[in-house]
């Protein structure tokens, strides 16, 4: 890996108005390399805003976003990508009339061309256990399986940041056990930025804990502290 | 697409060599008239080959493809007339016209997505159609001009008799068959389909969407620029009428007939709706309605075209 001082991901003054709204206000927000930071909040908290911005779907009002020490901000989603990001829709988001193979072939030839291709699909495929359903058309797989697809997708591009947007919903509890797993073992070559909702499986992957509310940050630390914050239980409890 | 990558190569090759070789073999055995209305066939199966590209692997609909198609007619014939081209310059003049205007389309065009396309790419081709009707002067729109007979000699053959159009027609065909399939299964032809399916995905997987559709529409122009270029010096002839909107509309109902993004829908289509009308306009007068009421059985029942279907039904694999 490069040699790079600072951290990876720097957020300064983020900040998002549609209209009359503020969806995301000021953020200052920091990411370290090797990370599983979990970004909580209540409905609404601007987070899926934040992490537009963070990958460039979205373009800021206001403010600057810095990764691996460049400053992006100028460009586009897909320079982004190319430069050591992926991304995972909220709502799943695949190529559902391509196969499955075709699918994981198409984010790894974003990162590699068509230079061992084969060899990168099949690997990814393998790590989330989808290899023997390669031949299959994605739309005709179950639920968690497209899912699964998504975290293939994520792995094929070698990212050194994955956002993950939401990817336990709708999973079933024994398919969050292996998700959980499947990206604690992602997570030991990429920074991971996740969305989630699901209290437990935020408290059994992120390293640290951003909290949004009103499209500010309300707190951040550690697991133990964000659950032991006053402010945060309020905001959930809606004191 | 195939499905595992490495899967079904050999066979979809196989298919195209071999359809190209029936073609080959028919070459003799045909009569005059139908080794001309078959070379006339095959060059507009290149333009639909073109067409395909842009709307069948990338899913974008233009309804302005006339344009490029006149582009290398005219400029192949203007090139002939007026600067004395020999057939080879006058042929890849066609190709760079096609592909230059394309990309200027393209580029102004690209800008809208969906109706909006399809509106834009339309106004751009009657622009072009009334242009060469304004400059009737220069373009002898309106009636059309004949192409030098020194223009239509390759390697010292001429093109003129039906034998030398057949195989002129069935080189050209092939050749484009042969790029289109190879492109279909590179890693642009992989990305295009991308855009087509999820073009929100396929930008968050890091591919500029933009560029890759302005390729295509400059690739698809491309195509179509050549197959104009070589109707006009097979056929000897250029006018306006190839640049109204007639022509914009043949090659999408030629690659819906025949099957969206498959390599050979094109061909299959074109063959289908010239013989349709061909052989109906010689029953009754009323052929349009035979050739209209054959069109809607073959959208109700095989909704994704000939070769679609033929994919879907009994052959996964079929590129």
């Amino acid at each position: 890996m490069a040699a790079m001082s600072g951290p990876l991901l720097r957020a300064e003054g983020l900040t998002r108005d549609y209209g009359g709204l503020r969806a995301v206000d000021h953020v200052d927000f920091t990411l370290q390399e090797g990370e599983i930071r979990a970004l909580i909040g209540p409905n609404g908290a601007g987070k899926t805003t934040f992490v537009g911005l963070i990958s460039g779907r979205i373009r800021p009002s206001a403010g600057r976003v810095r990764f691996m020490g460049r400053d992006v901000t100028a460009l586009p989603a897909h320079r982004r990508m190319r430069l050591g990001m992926a991304y995972t829709f909220q709502i799943t988001s695949i190529f559902a009339n391509l196969t499955v193979w075709d699918n994981v072939a198409l984010a790894a030839q974003a990162r590699r061309g068509a230079q061992g291709l084969a060899e990168a699909t099949d690997a990814a495929l393998a790590r989330v256990g989808l290899l023997d359903r390669a031949g299959q058309v994605a739309g005709d797989l179950a639920y968690g399986h497209q899912r699964l697809l998504e975290l293939a997708m994520g792995i094929a591009q070698a990212p050194r940041l994955l956002i993950l947007d939401e990817p336990t919903q709708g999973l079933s509890d024994p398919e969050i056990r292996d998700f959980v797993a499947l990206i604690r073992d992602i997570a030991r070559g990429a920074t991971v930025l996740l969305i989630e909702h699901n209290m437990d499986v935020v408290m059994q992957l992120a390293t640290r804990i951003t909290v949004l509310n009103f499209g500010a940050i309300l707190a951040e630390g550690a697991p133990e502290e964000i659950r032991a914050d006053a402010r945060v239980r309020a905001a959930y409890l809606g004191g | 697409m195939t499905g595992r990558d490495r899967s079904g190569g050999t066979r979809a090759w196989g298919l195209t060599v071999a359809v190209l070789a029936a073609l080959a073999a028919m070459w003799p055995l045909l009569p005059d008239y139908n080794q001309i209305t078959l070379a006339r066939v095959m060059v507009f199966a290149i333009f639909a080959i073109g067409y395909n590209i842009l709307f069948g692997y990338t899913g974008l609909l233009s309804l302005g493809h006339a344009l490029f198609f006149a582009a290398g007619l005219y400029a192949a014939g203007l090139g002939a007339r007026d600067g004395g081209l020999t057939a080879v310059p006058a042929f890849l003049a066609g190709i760079l016209a096609g592909a230059g205007l394309a990309a200027g389309v393209g580029a102004l065009a690209l800008r809208t997505a969906g109706v909006a396309f399809m509106i834009v790419t339309l106004m751009f081709a009657q622009a072009g159609y009334l242009a060469l009707l304004y400059f009737n002067e220069w373009t002898r729109g309106d009636e059309g001009f004949n192409l030098p007979a020194a223009s239509r000699t390759v390697l010292g053959l001429e093109l003129a008799g039906a034998d030398m159009r057949y195989g002129t027609a069935l080189a050209l065909f092939a050749l484009a068959t042969l790029i289109a399939t190879w492109l279909a299964r590179s890693p642009l032809g992989r990305v295009m389909v991308a855009v087509r399916e999820n073009e929100a995905r396929a930008a968050m997987l890091g591919y500029d969407t933009g560029r890759v559709k302005l390729a295509a529409v400059t690739i698809s122009g491309a195509f179509s620029g050549a197959a104009g270029a070589a109707y006009g010096l097979i056929d000897g002839y250029a006018g306006a009428t190839f640049a109204s909107v007639q022509y914009s509309i043949l090659p999408l109902l030629w690659v819906l007939v025949g099957g969206a993004g498959t390599v050979l829908g094109p061909l299959v289509g074109a063959v289908f709706m010239f013989y349709l009308i061909d052989l109906t306009s010689g029953l009754t007068d009323a052929y349009m309605l035979v050739a209209g009421a054959v069109l809607v059985l073959v959208t109700l029942f095989a909704p994704r075209g000939i070769m679609g279907e033929v994919r879907r039904r009994v052959a996964r694999w079929l590129p």
